[in-house]
């Protein structure tokens, strides 16, 4: 192959190009003061940005997302740190392993037929058209995010630190708490990220248990393309592109200090 | 320490979650699973029916008794709710129930003894209805659902046949998501596998560069990558304008709402679980294999097609079973970039759901969908974990 430099070059720089120029395209489209997503842009305003904070329907689905993201995050969390810690143990591996294989089955099973499964299920106990049935269903297919981010954390964990805490006297709780936690940390918070993500961009779930009062911002989003697509879409676009850069580079940043340290 | 709960500990830790995926991921599963093979209502409407004709020759004229127990069933049922279950479920094995049931059930109220069904309606003399009562009764459990996700049906002896030509699009529906999800895969595998070797074979900011251009749209949310192909191909989207603009095309090219549009949208969305799982093969690769190749004389070429392209095959192989696996139960995507004749079998199980409320259909459909997607997942582990044996 290094007889094709320029080929090489060419063909990384189209894929790249593939890869990122939508989502550049999307960017400018959030300014435009017209009501159609067409280039070339008019004139420039916000008002699509006001739209989101000042319409009902875009402020009412974004408070939903916050509400469902949060709720989502701290059950996944919780739910994902407590089992990681169990599954790093040596004990028990073949057991562990497999139930570490089933902890992932949500990410493989398509939306569509697990949706379908929980509306039938979620409303035989009055789960559904309620915050408490969106936010399990989010936390379903948010929770392998956490083992996985958590339980990479924990194996990253010199055992030896924990073992010398617990001979100087601590307690299984003092080294968890004083620690492996805080060791784990940056796993945790990585999981946490991702959960939130998850719930934020979650559609098709949305769609089956969701009633109209819990209106998500994705699900806003769905029914805005398919029915009547407005400017609104790209101003989200923007905050989300905008956001996952950000989030990017924090982590980037984050891992080069914890590298540092080390 | 006490040993012999210390063995429990990590069993105790991983219960809370185990726990919350049994009753809210498997239990959802099993409760789709069986609403694909549960048929209650005309068990639980008709008892007495049930019962009268558990004697029935199936093809004689129907006796006094038969006709004494249905019109004494359908007198009792008072829920409507109930009834238009009834109905909709012997219309579907049969048509003509619905007008058959409603003109009954009128008779047979205003008449506390009239037990002629034969009277009321002349169909009751044929057999044919009989016999989709007295299947729909005698049973709760049904395989008529799986047999229409394949197009299949029973005829009136009980014998499997295919759907009468016409009847049901659910094997072309299904045959289109294969197809769908091949063209995906190839085009995946076509472009990821030179990416990821380019990005293998530099480093430093190149390297970053190539890695993040797949990470950044991984991480960015599916919707807004949805809705950025919908702008972009639009008929007076950037594409289509660029391609007037220069002359190449004079009038818009259609896109959108159509397959060239799906694929495109659902490759981009995709690439990132082609091209990792093949740079990480890559990167295991020994740098100097190449170079050793080359050492003792093989062109370029040949050291490529011999060396390189056999070493990362494993990489596309797993790249393309979850590229794959994900594509065939793909559903936002081809739902907002897609046309009518471009759903792939996630719409049509929400259709069934979702519109028509026939959650028999649904349930079959989803499990024809799992099973796929579970077997897929199976033979990707199955490889993963060998390699994780052989690192």
């Amino acid at each position: 192959m290094k007889t094709l430099p320029l080929a090489r070059l060419i063909f990384g720089a189209a894929v790249i190009f593939f890869l990122i120029a939508p989502l550049i395209a999307i960017l400018p489209l959030a300014f435009t003061d017209s009501v159609f997503l067409n280039y070339p842009i008019p004139a420039y305003s916000t008002r699509w940005f006001e739209e989101l904070v000042t319409a009902d329907v875009w402020r009412r689905s974004i408070v939903n997302s916050l509400i469902i993201g949060l709720g989502t995050t701290l059950l996944a969390t919780l739910l994902g740190t407590v089992s990681a810690l169990g599954l790093r143990e040596k004990r028990l591996s073949l057991l562990l392993a497999t139930i570490k294989t089933l902890f992932l089955l949500p990410l493989v099973v398509p939306a569509v037929v697990l949706g379908v499964g929980m509306q039938l299920m979620f409303a035989q106990y009055s789960l559904t058209n309620s915050y408490i049935g969106v936010i399990v269903a989010h936390t379903v297919v948010a929770v392998p995010f956490v083992v996985v981010n958590v339980l990479a954390a924990l194996q990253g964990i010199d055992r030896r630190l924990e073992q010398a805490a617990a001979s100087l006297g601590a307690s299984p709780t003092t080294v968890l708490r004083k620690v492996t936690l805080p060791l784990a940390l940056p796993g945790i918070l990585s999981g946490a990220v991702f959960a939130f993500a998850t719930s934020l961009d979650e559609v098709v779930l949305t769609l089956f248990v969701a009633g109209p009062n819990q209106r998500t911002l994705a699900r806003q989003m769905f029914s805005t393309i398919r029915e009547n697509i407005s400017p609104a879409i790209a101003a989200v676009a923007f905050v989300f592109i905008l956001g996952t850069i950000l989030l990017a580079l924090i982590m980037r940043f984050a891992r080069g200090m914890r590298q540092g340290q080390a | 320490m006490k040993p012999r709960y210390g063995r429990l500990v990590p069993l105790l830790l991983v219960a809370p979650l185990l726990l919350f995926l049994v009753v809210f991921f498997a239990m959802p599963l099993a409760t789709m699973m069986k609403s694909a093979v549960s048929d209650p209502v005309a068990a639980r409407a008709l008892p007495e029916t049930a019962s009268a004709v558990a004697g029935w020759d199936n093809s004689s004229p129907p006796t006094t008794e038969m006709q004494a127990a249905l019109a004494n069933d359908i007198r009792q049922i008072e829920d409507d709710q109930l009834f238009g279950d009834l109905v909709r479920r012997l219309n579907s094995a049969k048509s003509g129930f619905r007008t058959l049931m409603g003109k009954t059930r009128t008779a047979v109220k205003e008449n506390a003894d009239n037990a002629d069904l034969v009277g009321i309606d002349k169909r009751w003399a044929d057999p044919a209805y009989w016999r989709a009562v007295s299947v729909a009764a005698a049973s709760s459990i049904t395989d008529r659902n799986l047999l229409a996700a394949v197009d299949l049906q029973r005829d009136a002896s009980g014998e499997i046949e295919a759907l009468p030509a016409g009847a049901s699009a659910n094997r072309a529906i299904m045959l289109r998501t294969f197809l769908m999800a091949l063209t995906v895969t190839i085009a995946c595998a076509l472009i990821g596998l030179p990416y990821a070797m380019i990005a293998a074979s530099v480093d430093g900011w190149k390297r970053q560069l190539l890695l993040g251009a797949v990470l950044l749209p991984l991480w960015t949310s599916l919707l807004v990558r949805t809705a950025a192909w919908f702008i972009l191909l639009q008929d007076r989207g950037l594409i289509n304008s660029a391609l007037m603009q220069l002359g190449i095309v004079s009038a818009p090219l259609p896109l959108i709402f159509n397959r060239v549009g799906v694929v495109i949208a659902m490759t981009h969305v995709l690439l990132p679980f082609m091209v990792l799982p093949i740079f990480s093969v890559l990167i295991g690769i020994p740098r100097n294999l190449m170079p050793a190749a080359a050492s003792l004389g093989a062109h370029p070429l040949r050291a490529f097609f011999h060396v390189l392209l056999p070493l990362s095959l494993r990489g596309v192989v797993s790249g393309s079973l979850l590229v794959f696996m994900t594509a065939l139960g793909y559903y936002i995507t081809p739902a907002l970039i897609g046309g009518a004749k471009d759903q792939m079998i996630s719409s049509v199980i929400a259709y069934y759901a979702t519109g028509a409320a026939n959650w028999g259909m649904a349930g079959a459909l989803g499990l024809v969908l799992l099973v796929a997607t579970m077997i897929l997942y199976a033979i990707y582990l199955r490889l993963s974990s060998e390699r994780e044996a052989r690192a």
